[in-house]
């Protein structure tokens, strides 16, 4: 049986259709649900091994980014949130959705079960809205997203508030516990385009379950999205068309297939 | 009658009484418009009311029925006799898009936008519009409606297209405009700029729509009147391009409120400004892009389930024209007092012409409602039924039960008097720049000068403003090169992802040329259009072109006669490439005046064309950027001493009197050419030339590729014996690339270009210097690459 995924939608969510895709071409079968079928119970989130909350901007980011949409998912769905983790399923946050789940507090966790906000994602350094590629190093960690990943990989961002930060101790507890996914590859502007403490681009929960990253993977699943590929010549001579950030969406159909 | 709406006095009143009714209206009828209204209600035997009165100025308005381009025009060139034009869309645009008759155009001219087909299961729709003078007043709501207004449009086409990319083009006054030189009234060039850029990025980013091609352009005569051209493409299953509507079906509004924003916007626009026109804030509109985004949301589904017959945008004229137009061949009865506000206290005529943004109307067969309503509510959208499309071919306007407004669709379709115009052309004659050889044997500071200058240097702050990346489709971005930040000439995407089926977008603009002569701005627009799509690897067999007119004042006979120069050329060199028009629009009377000083201005006579193609397999696709060293350049295309309206003369303060022309047979012959080439795989980059050259288009490939070049311009084809090195250097001429061949390539690619002109000019080199030697073989250009670059990066890092 194929793993099932309930796309997340909400007014303003808009990377809605590239999630879908990214997860069809994993092998998953994939439903993009509005949180308003959630909240009246006309769906339920038991039913799907993976959660994916994509990128956009959730009621317009008002007040900030993914705030009201964290709210909504924490007041609204508590239990269905709760039994959904406990469960050992799969959360993927990107972009907007890891400000969701950062909002929520699912990320970076905490070692009680009540959702509070330990960190956040604020507005950038540069203090607008930038579109780039970055490169990203991969980090040790539990992450079952990024299992077997390359050591560097190639992503867009574009974001307005993506400088991750929190206070020191949230900071060295991710270290201790191996919870930073990816890094910036080098400090320093636009290398790091947002500013985050540490270089950090993405995060998990302790399980490795529930993963946030600013990045897009979604937006690299053929080779020809890469910005230079008409330069890279080895990109060119193979016959393969996917590009690096399938992997990310293999990973999760993979341990759903493999444990739940 | 409703105490709330008001008679207006108009069948015992003289000639000037009827025009201080539409002046201080802010109708914008003329006094022929206003007495056909007289005589029309003359023979009803009563007064208008205000709701129809304005009703037909709005439906009138040159924003909404375009009347220039349908006039009669009698234009002269000098002494000539005069000619007869009998309306320049039909003459010029329209019969050349029907001329070329190609059997992928779906619908042209006719719905909100043009369609045309795409793969075995869509079509792809594609419009552009302006939003000049909203964006003048207040340029962040101005742009982002803007934007906002054309997602709608590509929504109301058919039974309504998804938006899959964005494309922009902004005209503005000169960055370092000093403050005292500003008329009276206006904003710094600088204001409008960062304003009009966040307007279209935060509208065009929250909506999830990728915007990933547009141009911006800087004259001084933009300062009062900046332009701000805003385009969607839209993706349609080929089955949801037909609408109809039948009597009985309601008349379904969807969106956001109604509230006094954005009265009186398509008069407002229909008129030149002055410098007072600051003080009409409510003729913009306010814009909300995550509404949008959930009507996109909740239409689609509805759509999918074939749920309406009928949808189009409230754009200008807001209800008044919506309704109006989808109940024309049948008639429609509205109902005032249900539309949802979002305040109290609106006149019945303001909620009938309020233009407040994200509003759609559809035609829903009544059996259908609560599933509509069903998806409104799941997507958390409003959706009111207004009223009825009826068979009494009679728009009927109520409010509280009281009729406010009773109007033949056929008086207000068609009542509007076709006028005639007077057009005359007389070239101007400017002062001619000889070559400088004499004077100096080095161009580098001229080529720096060149890249430096605002229409030529980066846009890079501007780009990654705009998110490029979202739906996951894009495959050449508008940055390119080792360090993503060479100028691309075109766009790619692809809106299905894992297809290879590819979408081109790219544009074409040359105001410059117009000082000397507006037909050759127009050809050079359409000319720079098609190569920037030939450059990454489209062809002209399957291209289509939009074209929007911006202009000064029509009713100023030598204004119509540059505006008729340019129409001729539309319809001369679209038949010769064989590319259709699909769509189109314009936006006139961009003209300023002080009030006190009687000063006027007038813009550049502005012709954007906007060019799509189908691309069969993006895996085809080249970028501009130099590949690797020991790769061999070219140009392609002969060069002419055409440098009237050239940026190179502009830097030295002249304009010259030989703009760059067209020849047609040889022009498409060599763009076919190099279009098979690339798609055979024999090209490594491609870049056209256009503003600053063979110097400036050589030296964006070898900074954008971190290569070195050593070129030699005595092989420059060449036309007409053009010998001096800065006019080959700079010459702007048309239908002329630069390109990139592999050494193993060579001889293939010489065979596969016989019979064009095309000339080899050196290498791409493994040093960073990049070294032009002139005839005297002597180093006429010879600079590091970087310096070349932060020349072309820095000006407008500002934003």
């Amino acid at each position: 049986m194929k793993p099932k995924v309930l796309i997340l939608r909400t007014a303003g969510t808009n990377c809605d259709v590239e999630t879908d895709a990214a997860f069809q071409f994993a092998g998953a079968e994939t439903a993009l649900v509005h949180i308003q079928n959630l909240i009246s119970d006309k769906i339920n989130l038991t039913d799907y091994q993976i959660l994916a909350i994509p990128g956009g901007f959730s009621y317009g980011d008002d007040i900030a980014a993914g705030i009201l949409l964290a709210v909504e998912m924490k007041h609204k769905l508590t239990n269905a949130l709760n039994q959904f983790v406990a469960d050992g399923k799969l959360i993927i946050g990107i972009c907007n959705g890891f400000q969701v789940l950062v909002r929520t507090g699912l990320l970076p966790g905490a070692d009680t079960s009540e959702m509070a906000q330990r960190a956040t994602l604020a507005m950038n350094t540069s203090a607008k809205f930038e579109c780039r590629w970055i490169d990203l190093e991969t980090q040790e960690s539990p992450c079952v997203f990024t299992k077997g990943i390359k050591a560097h990989v190639y992503l867009p961002v574009a974001h307005a508030e993506g400088r991750f930060t929190a206070p020191a101790d949230v900071l060295s507890e991710l270290e201790t516990n191996n919870q930073v996914v990816f890094r910036y590859a080098e400090s320093g502007y636009p290398s790091n385009p947002n500013g985050s403490d540490a270089d950090i681009a993405g995060i998990c929960d302790t399980t490795g379950r529930i993963f946030g990253l600013m990045p897009h993977p979604e937006r690299f699943l053929m080779k020809w999205n890469h910005p230079r590929w008409t330069r890279l010549v080895e990109t060119q001579n193979t016959d393969s068309e996917e590009g690096d950030g399938l992997v990310i969406f293999k990973n999760a159909v993979n341990y759903v297939k493999a444990n739940l | 009658m409703s105490s709330t709406v008001k008679e207006i006095e108009i069948l015992t009143v003289d000639d000037a009484e009827l025009m201080r009714i539409s002046r201080e209206g802010t109708l914008s009828l003329n006094l022929n418009e206003m007495k056909a209204i007289q005589s029309h209600f003359g023979a009803l035997g009563r007064n208008p009311t205000d709701v129809e009165i304005e009703t037909i100025a709005q439906t009138w308005s040159e924003h909404c029925v375009h009347k220039t381009f349908k006039s009669i025009i009698l234009y002269s060139e000098g002494e000539e006799e005069p000619e007869q034009i009998d309306g320049l869309f039909p003459t010029y645009i329209q019969r050349a898009t029907e001329e070329i008759a190609k059997p992928w155009c779906v619908s042209v001219f006719s719905d909100n936008a043009g369609i045309i087909e795409f793969d075995e299961t869509f079509n792809l729709v594609f419009k552009v519009e302006t939003h000049n003078h909203p964006s003048a007043i207040e340029p962040y709501g101005g742009a982002g409606t803007g934007i906002g207004g054309v997602i709608r449009d590509s929504l109301g086409t058919g039974l309504g297209a998804k938006p899959i990319l964005n494309t922009d083009v902004f005209c503005f006054g000169m960055p370092d405009t000093p403050y005292a030189q500003l008329p009276k009234g206006t904003l710094h060039p600088k204001r409008v700029f960062k304003g009009v850029v966040a307007g279209v990025r935060d509208y065009g980013n929250r909506m999830g729509i990728p915007t990933a091609n547009g141009a911006i352009l800087f004259d001084s005569r933009y300062t009062a009147n900046p332009l701000v051209f805003c385009g969607n493409v839209g993706l349609i299953p080929r089955n949801r391009c037909d609408k109809s509507v039948e009597p009985g079906d309601l008349v379904v509004a969807i969106g956001g409120q109604t509230g006094r924003d954005g009265i009186h916007g398509a008069t407002f626009s229909s008129a030149e400004l002055d410098d007072t026109s600051e003080s009409l804030g409510s003729v913009v509109q306010i814009g909300n892009p995550i509404m949008e985004k959930k009507i996109v949301d909740a239409l689609l589904q509805a759509r999918d389930r074939n749920l309406y017959r009928s949808i189009t945008d409230c754009g200008a004229g807001g209800f008044s024209s919506a309704v109006g137009e989808m109940g024309e061949h049948v008639g429609a009865e509205v109902h005032l007092e249900r539309v949802s506000l979002k305040y109290e206290g609106l006149a019945p005529w303001e909620i009938w012409l309020s233009e407040a943004q994200e509003r759609m109307v559809i035609a829903v067969p009544s059996e259908n409602i609560d599933e509509l309503m069903e998806i409104c509510e799941a997507e958390v959208v409003e959706a009111t039924v207004l009223g009825t499309f009826t068979d009494t071919h009679r728009l009927q306007v109520f409010y509280e039960g009281a009729i406010v407004a009773d109007l033949e669709m056929e008086f207000l379709h068609n009542g509007l008097p076709k006028p005639v115009k007077q057009a005359v052309w007389s070239p101007s004659k400017h002062l001619d720049m000889a070559s400088r050889d004499e004077e100096t044997e080095n161009y580098t500071d001229d080529l720096k000068q060149l890249l430096a200058s605002p229409n030529i240097a980066s846009k890079e702050s501007i780009i990654r403003q705009y998110d490029h990346g979202v739906q996951g489709g894009i495959v050449i971005n508008p940055l390119v090169g080792a360090e993503n930040d060479g100028p691309s000439d075109a766009c790619v995407v692809t809106p299905v992802i894992g297809s290879r089926t590819g979408v081109i977008v790219a544009n074409g603009i040359n105001p410059k040329y117009s000082d000397v002569d507006p037909y050759l701005s127009a050809a050079a627009a359409i000319d720079e259009a098609l190569r920037n799509i030939i450059a990454v690897g489209g062809t002209l067999e399957k291209t289509a072109l939009l074209d929007n007119f911006c202009w000064g004042n029509p009713d100023k006979p030598d204004r119509l006669g540059e505006l008729v120069r340019a129409a001729k050329a539309c319809y001369d060199i679209a038949t010769a490439y064989g590319t259709p028009f699909i769509s189109g629009k314009d936006s006139l009377y961009n003209e300023y005046s002080d009030t006190t000083t009687g000063e006027q201005r007038a813009i550049p006579s502005t012709l954007l064309i906007s060019a799509i193609c189908v691309m069969p397999d993006i895996q085809r696709a080249v970028t501009m950027d130099a590949k690797a060293p020991g790769n061999l350049i070219y140009v392609v295309g002969n060069t002419y001493a055409e440098l009237g309206g050239s940026h190179y003369f502009d830097i030295h303060g002249f304009i010259g009197n030989n703009a760059p022309a067209i020849q047609p047979d040889e022009a498409k012959l060599t763009m076919e050419r190099l279009s098979s080439a690339i798609n055979s795989g024999l090209v490594r980059s491609c870049h056209d030339c256009s503003e600053g050259g063979i110097g400036v288009a050589a030296a964006e490939m070898a900074f954008s590729g971190g290569y070195g070049m050593s070129l030699d311009i005595s092989d420059i084809p060449t036309g007409d014996g053009i010998i001096a090195d800065d006019y080959l250097l700079f010459s702007e001429s048309n239908s002329r690339f630069i390109v990139e061949i592999e050494p193993q390539h060579r001889q293939a690619y010489e065979n596969h270009m016989a019979g064009i002109p095309i000339g080899c000019l050196g290498t791409v080199t493994n040093t960073r210097e990049f070294v032009i030697t002139g005839k005297n073989n002597h180093r006429i250009v010879d600079t590091p690459i970087n310096i070349l670059k932060s020349a072309w990066q820095e000006p407008l890092l500002f934003n």
